[in-house]
């Protein structure tokens, strides 16, 4: 009886151990596997804009990646098939990664270089860097979801590239 | 000016909020004449899709008069009657050059909520959520307009403000679902939801050379709408066993597209539904996917099921056996609507597409309240409450 309760007891802490790990995985990647919140090792964040390679000038870059200065290095290479230019950047000093958690909190490492990313790829395709705020709307009522969601999209925008 | 806005769940307003103004070269402003509501507002008003803050303003699906235009802007003039497409896409990424507007890159200001739900970010859509960018919705007498080049078309001469309106979302909705599913001449074409979104698709079908179309609800109203507007076929699923009855249809086959347009709040006759709801209700699920689970089911072998109705996260009991055992092909999308608008607009022209009948309900913006809650309850056979803001 006691090996049995002993293999039970075992078995639950398996169990709960790899629930642990696998909620642990979700909100602090670095606890369950290599750091990255679903980011590559090398640390260079990139998008694919769609003009040709000569059109983006690394002496040049446009505005938001340009005020980085030094803190960036920047690469630039063909996209496949035709789907345009892969505009890559990273920190040159390299904090680690920020965990999904801290990404959706605000507390992202990475988050100007994502928007200045982001911002640079819209003034190469369209021209401009679409404004959204001020936008008309109503009278706010204070609840935790609304401010849980106010926090959310202060830092929403400085996502949208991995 | 007055706008109709969502406040909490199940709580829609009217209240004042400030004028639009012009943030970017490519926008307009839009004097709103017509503003519909949608089968997706649905969603945002139950909480379903949870990325809503108190006093945004609601509404997608519009037509007007253009008011000011931007530097930028080269395709319009102020006093054009325009129609406007739901998403705001930019026309110049890769995504928007496939034609796949909703997918587009730099159309959503908010892309981390989506990317975080979804992997990536997709377009943005005007009044529906922070998620899709946090645009101010067209239920008010002006509304920003971004990108005009690319998401405002002008309305031919003869074509009615109350049918141009539907080519801002349902039609073009319907066009996309029956396009990237393949609907091929000789195809049988079935359509699960008889709503705006349901009744485009199968018209769409229709026009694409479908020999056979079927539309499948409940509601009696929206099935004779089909049998008398849209010209197609119906099956009334509190009635008849739907698989049963497309099986019979098709000698035994099943139909070659089955077009899913009902989306995350299904409903379904017997214990299914409680289910779903149950684990729904407690968040075991976001959505209630029984529709598509009986399109799969439907679907003949190698065939293709395409979702149009909206859905926003997770679904439980998901026949992926009969997914890969009988080779089905499973699409989905938001609307691509900037390929499909030129086209729709002419057919309108022409007559081809009608769609005055499904504004059943046309009201000044003070009846947003009553609109929304005549839609939802399907009151006095409501199909779609649409608001003038004008009076």
């Amino acid at each position: 009886m006691t090996s049995s309760l002993g293999n039970v007891a075992s078995l639950a802490a398996r169990a709960g151990g790899s629930v642990v790990r696998q909620v642990r995985s979700v909100i602090e990647p670095s606890g369950g596997r290599r750091p990255g919140a679903g980011q590559a090792a090398s640390g260079w964040l990139a998008v694919t804009v769609l003009r040709e390679p000569s059109d983006i000038d690394t002496a040049a870059l446009p505005a938001p990646l340009a005020e980085c200065g030094d803190r960036i290095e920047v690469r630039v290479r063909p996209a496949a098939d035709g789907k345009g230019t892969e505009l890559a950047a990273r920190l040159r000093d390299r904090p680690s990664s920020g965990s999904a958690l801290s990404r959706l909190s605000g507390g992202d490492p990475q988050a100007e270089l994502r928007s200045a990313l982001r911002r640079a790829k819209q003034l190469l395709e369209v021209g401009e860097v679409l404004a959204v705020d001020p936008a008309p709307h109503g009278k706010r009522t204070p609840t935790p979801g609304g401010a849980l969601l106010e926090a959310w999209t202060k830092v929403a925008p400085k996502a949208g590239v991995r | 000016m007055k706008a109709v806005t969502w406040r909490g769940v199940n709580d829609i307003g009217v209240e004042d909020v400030p004028e639009p103004t012009m943030l970017n070269d490519h926008d307009i402003i839009l004097e709103v004449g017509l503003s519909a509501t949608c089968g997706s507002d649905l969603h945002l008003m139950g909480g379903y899709i949870p990325a809503m803050r108190a006093g945004d303003v609601l509404g997608h699906e519009f037509m007007g008069t253009v008011a000011e235009v931007g530097r930028g802007v080269t395709k319009h003039r102020v006093g054009d009657r325009v129609v406007v497409v739901s998403f705001t896409s930019c026309g110049q990424c890769w995504y928007c050059r496939q034609g796949l507007y909703s997918l587009c890159d730099n159309g959503n200001p908010n892309p981390g909520i989506t990317e975080a739900l979804w992997g990536q970010a997709i377009g943005g859509c005007y009044g529906y959520s922070h998620a899709l960018g946090g645009w101010a919705g067209s239920h008010a007498p002006y509304i920003r307009v971004p990108y005009a080049d690319q998401g405002a078309f002008a309305i031919p001469d003869g074509v009615s403000d109350e049918r141009a309106l539907f080519a801002s979302d349902a039609a073009p909705t319907g066009w996309t679902g029956a396009h990237q599913a393949g609907v091929q001449a000789g195809d049988v074409v079935a359509v699960w939801g008889a709503g705006g979104v349901g009744q485009m698709a199968a018209r769409a079908a229709m026009l694409m050379g479908a020999e056979r179309v079927i539309v499948i609800d409940r509601f009696d109203n929206r099935l004779e709408q089909v049998r008398t507007h849209i010209g197609a076929e119906t099956l009334d699923y509190q009635q008849v066993d739907v698989p049963g009855e497309l099986r019979e249809l098709t000698g035994g086959r099943g139909p070659d597209v089955c077009i899913e347009a009902v989306g995350m709040e299904a409903h379904t006759p017997g214990a299914q539904y409680l289910y779903d709801q149950v684990k729904q209700q407690m968040r075991l699920q976001t959505d209630r996917p029984a529709a598509v689970r009986e399109a799969i089911y439907a679907c003949r072998k190698g065939g293709t099921v395409f979702t149009l109705g909206v859905f926003a996260g997770l679904v439980d009991k998901f026949p992926l056996g009969a997914v890969m055992n009988k080779a089905l092909t499973l699409r989905g999308a938001q609307q691509h609507g900037h390929r499909y608008i030129p086209e729709i607009l002419d057919r309108m022209s022409r007559d081809e597409v009608r769609t005055e009948h499904l504004a059943t309900h046309v009201m000044p913006l003070d009846d947003g309240p009553k609109g929304y809650r005549m839609f939802k309850e399907k009151e006095d056979g409501c199909v779609r409450a649409v608001f003038r803001p004008g009076g």
